[in-house]
């Protein structure tokens, strides 16, 4: 009797039939043919399977290791011994050109070009450029891609980070990893297809939102799942103290029961359907726990991401812990680390940043190489924009500041079919603006959804008569970048 | 090679899918017939607007060929790039180059081109054919015809009826040969008109009262009296609390405080004082440009200040005042116009009649405001409001403002409207760019729903004014449809943000039109809607689904049974809490920190301002109403968010209601839900009954009926299996552990911790959340 109570149900209900089948859209497209509105938020039928790949993908998981509040370009992978050379010099008219400033440095009477504090070498076959800052990323700049010519529209901190995440500078969009989620379904079902880990150095900081892993429009099953570094990885996760799982089990059957008799009376889908959610839940409180406990970490693996992957919360800790789960399948692992603000004292500042994070990064790149992961993982590295090559307020020799600089700056990506050991684009001698092969926000995201077999023109969603896109109206695939 | 490849496990999924299918043939599609007579509005515009218009309809940059298919004389014309030819050939498909080319296998002919990802199916070509052949007549969209009021249908049945609304769907059932469901058992129909009316589960003095009265008009008594409870007013706000945006943040990424919350208490206020549909409004878009306006008028434009307001250092002043006129403007067009008006920011509109330059018409009205982008970045109490503001004094509450809830002596600001002297200009704004300023332009509205005339000011009250003529063909129509969704979880017109051309098409357009012109010949009266809505026979059937009805009809959008849906995220709480005997009825106030795990805000802040920590209340606050629930924008409350709240981001007029594991975790370790039960179980301890009698009470408060023999069985004997469990009192005490409720000191610990769990179990339910 249970057994048809539940099965009766899964023939219905359309957030069950995901679960099961873990086939994303494409079981979900199939199963809208037969069921009108199988999607509470109307389904494109027309257009039916977005989500069907038109290629192989490359990637098959994403991890994504925002840099929030912008770290300089110029301090860590866009070399210009020009602005040494200078140094205290005013920046040319005609380089700006007209470019829009903040509110921060609109008023200031000049705009003194300031160079690198730190020294820049060269590393690898490739022969990148990288600055003393990031020790670590230099020894592994063979496997990634660095992109110079990043450019983005916004010049704040919330729209810029919103755009790069949503593909819109306002509005309740859904983020890349939902888009993910929903294009793709879940890989592993005992855990959410898209979480997001926070951290934050000790420099100026700008706050994130969860605004920036919401599902917008789309099912809340595919909101990014936050993991938290206390006691509770996921929220509610952790039964009461004095409950083992035995007990837990026995109120989940006489549940099971009780809603069974409901079911009875009202032949409503959605109550099998609820029971499921329950075991879901039953189930992840099991698998999470296991994989965030990093304390079985091997010695090796502690070493490569350094002593602070074994203090919850850091960076470190979160670059393990997405690998982790990147490894049990999370199809997209959000990071964040905020502190990267570096209007004033960037040269101490952006030190610590760089500490933070650089040898993780590094470990993360090795360590999936080492477990044949990186060639379906796909790893980006970057802020939301980059900063002026002049200096915010007061400059001395060893002391200075940079504003917000949407025309160009630097991320970047590997693994996930995306070619090792190249450097791609290349900004002016200032630093200032892109010469060659731009890559505007929305080609990145193109970008990134191409390399995990999505067309970023045909994964849509008809929300309010409209067909929305990670992509907005534009964005071409960085064919160039790509094995 | 790839795509065969995935083709082939599509087809294998089919087969595992039909297979666990089989016992059940709502999933064969079923094809619909081509109605005898084709309409334009029902059967073809829908075609034509989702396939067509994006590149031959109203936007004229993106326009191919010079052709557009939304205008029957431009469609009509001979086209320009070939004169012999027309697009459309009234009653002769074969010469129309519309049918040829959708009909063409062609890919150099072929339309929709492939380029655009779009193909019609072999049943819209059939519906266009015949179309054509019929005369290929076009009819102006029907959401921008006024309403008028249709007779009210005839049916067989009549002694099933109610009243008007249940002719309307009773026809349209017989129609299709269905019968309605009976009436809702009593205690079903009791808690979905309390949950439904106030938010509120009934109490147990309720349902007695209700059960023993045998009188005719025994439902309508309980109507009447849950229309006149003060929690009326919160339930109904709650919904104009989505649509308004309301927080307790400023938003973006700072986020720091606003105290907005007096402007909340007026909403409670109006819905409980019934107040008319149209001054609700008024008074919210221009209570500060009526005459003589008092502080209350001033206090409702509230609305229009709701908007996130950014404290972040070093923006544009311009792009960001810009960018409050434009949340105005759009909330304007999807709450009251129900219209994706925000569609022509940034070009003319792709589907609807509504040019860009309409869109800064409307804009006009929002873009005098006497304020700033960045007025102020994190700071003390005076950054708490935004210019223009009001401030409220403890005068004020005790003579004018007696709805406020103000509880101390402390400055209350509240951000409201107020114009500048002079008119600041309004420009199209190229691509929406906030500096690229293009035509000037003057406050106007979209000609297609209703010219501006001279009649009106050109200002917020001629706004008005012109919302609530009667010739206007949404205002009403929108209204009525999003209390109707409040009602039955699915609005008339499915999507209630959009009746233009993309928007889904009324199921009911007849029973639409009568309760909107109903709704504007009776005084825009609220409460007399909501009491229609829910004295309807329709309203009271039993929510039991057949598997015939499942089958034919599983979205229920012919109504046939009442719906079954989760209820929303504020009354998960309040169910929780009432039931237990936690909640504390108070009205209004400042928004209250109940429990919440910790970190939450801290991982997430910039470090700025008093939000930067989570400082947890205590005492009375940990049990208000969800709705009172303090909403940071940047981390809404998580419960709330878990099951679907707004994070009042931007306007909303409708949730998604969903169905997952996240829920599933909070309702078993919520220390909300886990104290409730503590409580509750200890109340039922302390009483002098047997362990089934505690079980049926607890039910009847949960649940909101008496259970069935089985149920009493099932839970009575898990109360005796976690007697064994807790008998080591250490072991009980932990479990107690949570929440800042005492707990009675007499009282047996390992009884107490058994009974929790049952109360815990009582909770998860799935009915006990469920409007059934």
């Amino acid at each position: 009797m249970e057994k048809d109570f539940l099965e009766h149900g899964l023939n219905f209900n359309r957030r069950r039939f995901l679960s099961k089948l873990s086939l994303g859209l494409g079981s979900v497209a199939l199963g809208s043919l037969l069921i009108p509105d199988l999607f509470t938020g109307g389904m494109d039928e027309s257009s039916l399977p977005p989500g069907i790949p038109d290629f192989a993908p490359k990637a098959k998981r994403v991890i994504y290791l925002f840099q929030n509040g912008a770290p300089s370009q110029l301090e860590s992978f866009d070399y210009k011994p020009k602005l040494r050379e200078m140094m205290g010099q005013e920046l040319p008219a005609s380089i700006r050109a007209g470019q829009r400033l903040t509110g921060m440095t609109a008023n200031q009477a000049s705009f003194p070009l300031v160079g690198s504090y730190y020294d820049f070498k060269q590393y690898g076959d490739s022969r990148a450029w990288v600055s003393d800052l990031f020790p670590y990323t230099a020894k592994v700049v063979d496997d990634i891609c660095i992109i110079k010519s990043m450019h983005t529209e916004a010049i704040n901190h919330d729209p810029a980070l919103t755009f790069f995440q949503t593909g819109a500078q306002q509005g309740n969009r859904p983020s890349m990893g939902a888009w993910l989620s929903y294009g793709l379904g879940s890989e592993n079902k005992n855990l959410p297809a898209f979480t997001v880990l926070l951290s934050r150095g000790k420099g100026n900081g700008q706050g994130v939102y969860s605004k920036l892993w919401t599902n917008g429009f789309l099912d809340s099953t595919h909101q990014g799942v936050q993991f938290s570094s206390g006691e509770d990885p996921v929220l509610y996760l952790k039964d009461p103290e004095g409950l083992n799982r035995f007990e837990r089990r026995k109120m989940l059957d006489h549940l099971a029961k009780l809603n069974e008799i409901s079911y009875q009376e009202f032949g409503d889908p959605e109550i099998s359907a609820k029971v499921q959610q329950y075991e879901m839940a039953y189930r992840m409180q099991t698998a999470v726990p296991e994989i965030t406990d990093l304390s079985k970490e091997p010695d090796d693996i502690i070493k490569l991401y350094g002593p602070d992957c074994l203090v919850p919360g850091t960076f470190a800790a979160n670059c393990l812990l997405a690998r982790k789960l990147s490894e049990n399948g999370v199809r997209f692992v959000q990071l964040y680390h905020q502190g990267w603000d570096q209007h004033g004292n960037l040269p101490s500042e952006m030190a610590g940043q760089a500490k933070d994070v650089d040898q993780a990064s590094a470990a993360l790149i090795t360590d999936l190489k080492q477990r044949g992961l990186l060639d379906e993982t796909l790893v980006i590295w970057g802020g939301e924009f980059g900063r002026t090559n002049y200096s915010q307020g007061k400059m001395t020799k060893d002391n200075y500041g940079r504003d917000h600089h949407p025309r160009c700056f630097s991320i970047w990506m590997a693994g996930g079919g995306v070619k090792p050991g190249i450097v791609y684009g290349e900004s002016d001698e200032f630093g200032y603006n892109v010469i060659s092969n731009p890559v505007h926000v929305h080609d990145f995201q193109a970008t990134v959804l191409h390399q995990l077999g999505l067309n970023h023109e045909k994964l849509t969603f008809k929300h309010l008569g409209r067909r929305y896109r990670l992509t907005d109206v534009s964005g071409k695939v960085v064919k160039d970048i790509l094995i | 090679m790839y795509r065969r490849l995935f083709y082939l496990m599509l087809a294998f999924a089919a087969v595992v899918y039909a297979i666990q299918a089989c016992n059940s043939s709502a999933s064969q599609v079923v094809e619909e017939q081509i109605p005898d007579q084709v309409s334009y509005n029902f059967h073809v515009r829908p075609i034509l607007s989702d396939k067509c218009f994006a590149c031959h309809g109203p936007d004229a940059n993106k326009r191919e060929a010079g052709l557009r298919l939304d205008i029957a004389e431009e469609a009509y014309k001979a086209l320009k790039e070939n004169p012999s030819a027309h697009a459309l050939v009234p009653f002769k498909p074969e010469a129309s180059e519309v049918f040829l080319r959708i009909s063409s296998t062609d890919s150099a002919l072929m339309m929709p081109p492939k380029s655009s990802n779009l193909k019609l199916t072999a049943h819209e070509i059939a519906m266009i054919e015949k179309w054509i052949k019929q005369g290929a007549k076009y009819e102006r969209h029907w959401a921008f015809n006024p309403p008028k009021a249709p007779a009210i249908p005839k049916v067989k049945t009549e002694d099933w009826a109610k009243n008007e609304i249940d002719h309307f769907i009773l026809a349209k059932l017989e129609q299709k040969g269905v019968k309605p469901n009976a009436e809702a058992d009593k205690e079903r129909l009791l808690k979905r008109l309390s949950l439904d009316l106030t938010g509120l589960p009934p109490d147990i003095a309720m349902m007695d009262k209700f059960l023993a009265d045998g009188s005719n008009n025994a439902y309508a008594k309980v109507v009447e009296s849950l229309l006149q409870s003060p929690a009326y007013g919160e339930k109904m706000a709650l919904h104009w609390l989505d649509v308004s945006r309301y927080a307790d943040s400023h938003g973006y990424q700072d986020d720091n405080y606003r105290s907005q919350w007096p402007w909340r208490d007026w909403v409670i206020h109006a819905f409980n004082k019934n107040m008319p549909y149209d001054q609700f409004i008024t008074w919210q878009l221009a209570g500060d440009l009526m005459p003589d306006a008092t502080k209350e008028q001033l206090l409702a434009t509230g609305f229009n200040r709701n908007h996130k307001i950014t404290e972040e250092g070093g923006v544009i002043d311009e792009e960001y005042r810009v960018e409050y006129v434009t949340d105005r403007t759009n909330a304007f067009g999807k709450a009251l116009l129900g219209v994706t008006l925000e569609c022509a920011h940034c070009h003319d509109h792709k589907y609807d009649p509504f040019s860009q330059k309409e869109y800064y018409q409307v804009f006009a009205f929002f873009n005098n405001v006497k304020e700033v982008g960045l007025e102020s970045s994190v700071g003390g109490p005076e950054t708490y409001a935004k210019k223009p503001l009001m401030e409220i004094s403890n005068e004020d509450v005790k003579k004018i403002l007696t709805f406020v809830n103000k509880q101390d002596t402390s400055r209350l600001i509240v951000s409201v409207m107020g114009d500048r002297d002079t008119l600041r200009k309004t420009y199209i704004l190229n691509r929406g760019v906030y500096d690229a300023h293009g035509e000037e332009v003057e406050a106007g509205t979209p000609k297609s729903v209703l010219p501006f005339g001279n009649q009106y000011a050109k200002n917020r009250l001629g706004l008005s004014k012109w919302l609530f003529d009667k010739q206007n063909p949404l205002t009403s129509r929108v209204f009525v449809n999003q209390v109707w969704q409040e009602f039955f979880g699915r609005g008339l017109v499915k999507t209630s943000g959009d009746f233009g051309m993309q928007g889904e098409l009324p199921s009911h357009p007849e029973l639409l039109d009568w309760l909107a012109v109903d709704f504007m010949n009776h005084g825009w009266n609220i409460k007399r809607l909501v009491k229609q809505i829910v004295s309807s026979s329709t309203y009271r059937q039993s929510a039991v689904v057949s598997a015939e009805k499942l089958r034919t009809d599983p979205e229920n959008i012919l109504l046939a049974r009442a719906p079954r849906y989760r209820i929303p995220a504020e009354s998960v709480r309040d169910v929780v809490l009432a039931s237990s005997g936690l909640l504390v009825k108070t009205i209004g106030g400042p928004s209250v920190k109940p429990y919440q795990p910790g970190g939450l805000w801290e991982a997430a802040t910039s470090g700025r301002g008093i939000l930067a920590n989570y400082k947890q209340d205590h005492g009375q606050s940990l049990y208000r109403r969800g709705m009172y629930t303090f909403i940071k924008r940047t981390v809404p409350p998580p419960t709330m968010a878990i099951f679907d709240a707004s994070n009042r981001d931007q306007c909303e007029v409708k949730r998604l209601n969903t169905n997952t594991p996240l829920q599933a975790l909070v309702m078993l370790n919520d220390p909300t839900v886990l104290e409730a039960s503590r409580v509750l179980a200890a109340k039922l301890l302390q009483e002098n009954t047997a362990v089934e009698a505690k079980v049926i009470k607890a039910f009847r408060l949960i649940v909101c009926r008496n259970p069935n023999e089985k149920e009493i069985k099932l839970l009575s004997s898990y109360y005796t299996d976690q007697l064994k469990v807790f008998a080591q009192k250490s072991k009980a005490e932990k479990v107690l552990a949570v929440g800042e409720y005492p707990v009675p000191e007499k009282i047996n610990k390992s009884n107490l911790a058994a009974m929790m769990e049952v109360m815990t179990t009582i909770y998860n339910l799935e009915e006990t959340i469920t409007k059934t």
